[in-house]
């Protein structure tokens, strides 16, 4: 079904095309296919000499759905957290009626490629950025549930991540409404699928885990065994360990929480490189305290023993 | 606010066509308009490719049965069992809410005639059924031969679907029944329950045999839903409630 809705969209939109909106009348032109969702697919487009992105679904419910929880985010915060709603509309082909919505085109690069390129010492940064982008949200009533890396772009100067398909959101206290199996913390074993932040920050740990583990990993009979090995092997995690298998077990009630803990990680990781680089230029300004006066005293003795030899040639 | 009301489904899990009694897309009409959704999930073995023949009876189904159908790959089956679930909840759901929208806006209107800003307003009342309204489900699993490798997904697909679905703020009823039974066309493998993380226990019961019996199963499942003990068992529910509050 899934397949088939995705194939036939394929066949009528293509790129170089344009589609008009039947109720705004707006016009788009088509420029290519940046990738598939759970429903419907998402294009690159251009609007008024403006970049943007088009997603367009013959699942008209769903995409409501979705176009709901883009609404209640913007209303929700002056922050944006999710990409920017432009236009709500459909088009009518001789195939049928499609939907489609028109947001923000965040352009960035997948959060992995990121850290792999720049370095693991952003990993601590993009931590703090989306506990503090996941403690906005849930302030305001809604639980992220597909977090995922392939839902996060990294936008550049400055380095921002950002969310890129919010079409999992659920409103607290209810049942998730989308999740990705690794992400997932019932397929862990680990809980339940009950919208709550906790749910959010177990998906938040397997995010740093599949920047590690590309390829992901089975379940194993023992999964909670098996997540805090996988945690344990990656040597850029280990300062951090301890708050994420605190969120693998739930014991975290509010990302700010947990925000707090990895802030203070990284406070005294800063002060303790800062320490042992005083330290490092100490020792180095001792080496070259001595080193004239080594080389002065060797002289001094190279004169001395010139001398000497002197004295006894030279009766 | 709309009456809350229970949602009644039938989940078919097959991998094959039926051979023997009537037509299945029949009896799922039939079981349709008692007010029960047909949804089938056809499993294809790995080397199936994704549209094979003789599968057509899984959308047949579905269809009369007013349900959602879909062919998967054991190793989907988990995610589809969900979807299948939740999608035609909504479409069930949907469908109530058009034919009241039909009664006041007249018969031509239908949801996707309205702009896109009415339409949102009427989904999240679709919604927010589908979260709080109770929901029945009974999973009828073809336990015929060639079945037989595929059935400890299916076991941890139902177990699954039952954490999806405890998750939402409305009640559930789940029950699993197999076929060809033993002597009559269906037999109970797990009786009417909030839960499925027992059905572990049960699951290695089930025996396979040669016939497919799809169209007579459907039309035993059906009558599972009017069972007393499932009436009793609610009330006795309510007044606990009641005695809580």
């Amino acid at each position: 079904m899934m397949n088939k809705t995705s194939k036939t969209l394929d066949i009528v939109v293509r790129p170089g095309m344009s589609l008009t909106g039947k109720w705004h009348k707006n016009t788009y032109q088509i420029k290519r296919k940046l990738g598939n969702g759970a429903i419907g697919s998402v294009y690159l487009c251009e609007t008024k000499g403006k970049q943007a992105a088009l997603k367009i679904s013959d699942k008209s419910s769903s995409m409501t759905m979705e176009v709901n929880v883009l609404k209640s985010l913007e209303k929700a915060q002056g922050n944006r957290l999710g990409p920017y709603l432009l236009d709500v509309d459909d088009w009518v082909t001789a195939q049928g009626t499609y939907s489609f919505y028109v947001m923000e085109y965040v352009r960035g690069m997948p959060m992995t490629d990121f850290i792999e390129r720049h370095g693991k010492e952003w990993v601590g940064v993009f931590m703090l950025q989306l506990l503090e982008d996941l403690e906005k949200l849930h302030q305001s009533g809604w639980v992220f549930g597909d977090l995922k890396s392939e839902n996060l772009l990294v936008a550049s100067s400055p380095p921002k991540v950002r969310w890129i398909d919010v079409g999992g959101t659920t409103q607290i206290g209810r049942a998730i409404k989308e999740y990705t199996e690794f992400y997932d913390r019932g397929y862990w074993e680990m809980g339940s699928r009950k919208a709550e932040p906790s749910y959010d920050l177990f998906a938040f740990v397997m995010v740093f885990l599949s920047v590690f583990y590309p390829k992901r990993f089975p379940k194993g009979s023992k999964p909670q065994a098996t997540l805090f090995k996988k945690i344990n092997d990656v040597k850029a995690l280990k300062p951090f360990s301890y708050c994420l298998k605190k969120a693998i077990l739930g014991k975290y009630s509010s990302s700010s929480e947990m925000k707090k803990e990895i802030t203070n990680i990284l406070y005294q990781a800063q002060k303790r490189t800062t320490r042992n680089q005083q330290r490092h230029n100490q020792r180095n300004k001792s080496t070259s305290d001595t080193l004239p006066f080594m080389i002065e005293s060797l002289g001094i003795i190279g004169i001395a023993i010139g001398y000497y030899l002197s004295s006894l040639i030279i009766p | 606010m709309m009456k809350k009301g229970t949602l009644k489904q039938i989940l078919l899990i097959t991998d094959g066509c039926s051979n023997k009694g009537e037509d299945p897309a029949a009896t799922a009409a039939l079981a349709h308009q008692q007010g029960i959704t047909v949804n089938v999930i056809g499993i294809l073995d790995d080397d199936q490719t994704e549209d094979p023949e003789g599968l057509q009876e899984v959308e047949d189904i579905a269809l009369s049965g007013g349900g959602v159908s879909q062919l998967v790959y054991k190793q989907a089956l988990s995610q589809t069992v969900q979807m299948v679930t939740k999608q035609a909840m909504t479409q069930t759901l949907q469908g109530f809410v058009n034919t009241e929208l039909k009664q006041i806006l007249g018969s031509e209107q239908s949801m996707e005639d309205l702009e896109p800003e009415k339409r949102g307003e009427i989904m999240e009342v679709v919604e927010d059924l589908g979260e709080t309204c109770d929901l029945e489900v009974l999973v009828l699993i073809d336990t015929s031969a060639s079945m037989n490798d595929k059935l400890p997904t299916v076991k941890e697909a139902l177990i699954d679907l039952s954490i999806s679905l405890n998750s939402r703020i409305g009640r559930n009823r789940f029950s699993i029944y197999s076929f060809p039974g033993k002597r009559k066309d269906i037999d109970k493998v797990f009786d009417w329950s909030p839960k499925l993380d027992a059905v572990s226990t049960v699951f290695p019961k089930l025996t396979s045999g040669g016939i497919t019996p799809t169209g007579p199963a459907i039309r035993e499942a059906m009558y599972q839903f009017g069972k007393k003990s499932l009436l009793r068992s609610f009330r006795k529910n309510d007044e606990q409630d009641i005695e809580n509050a």
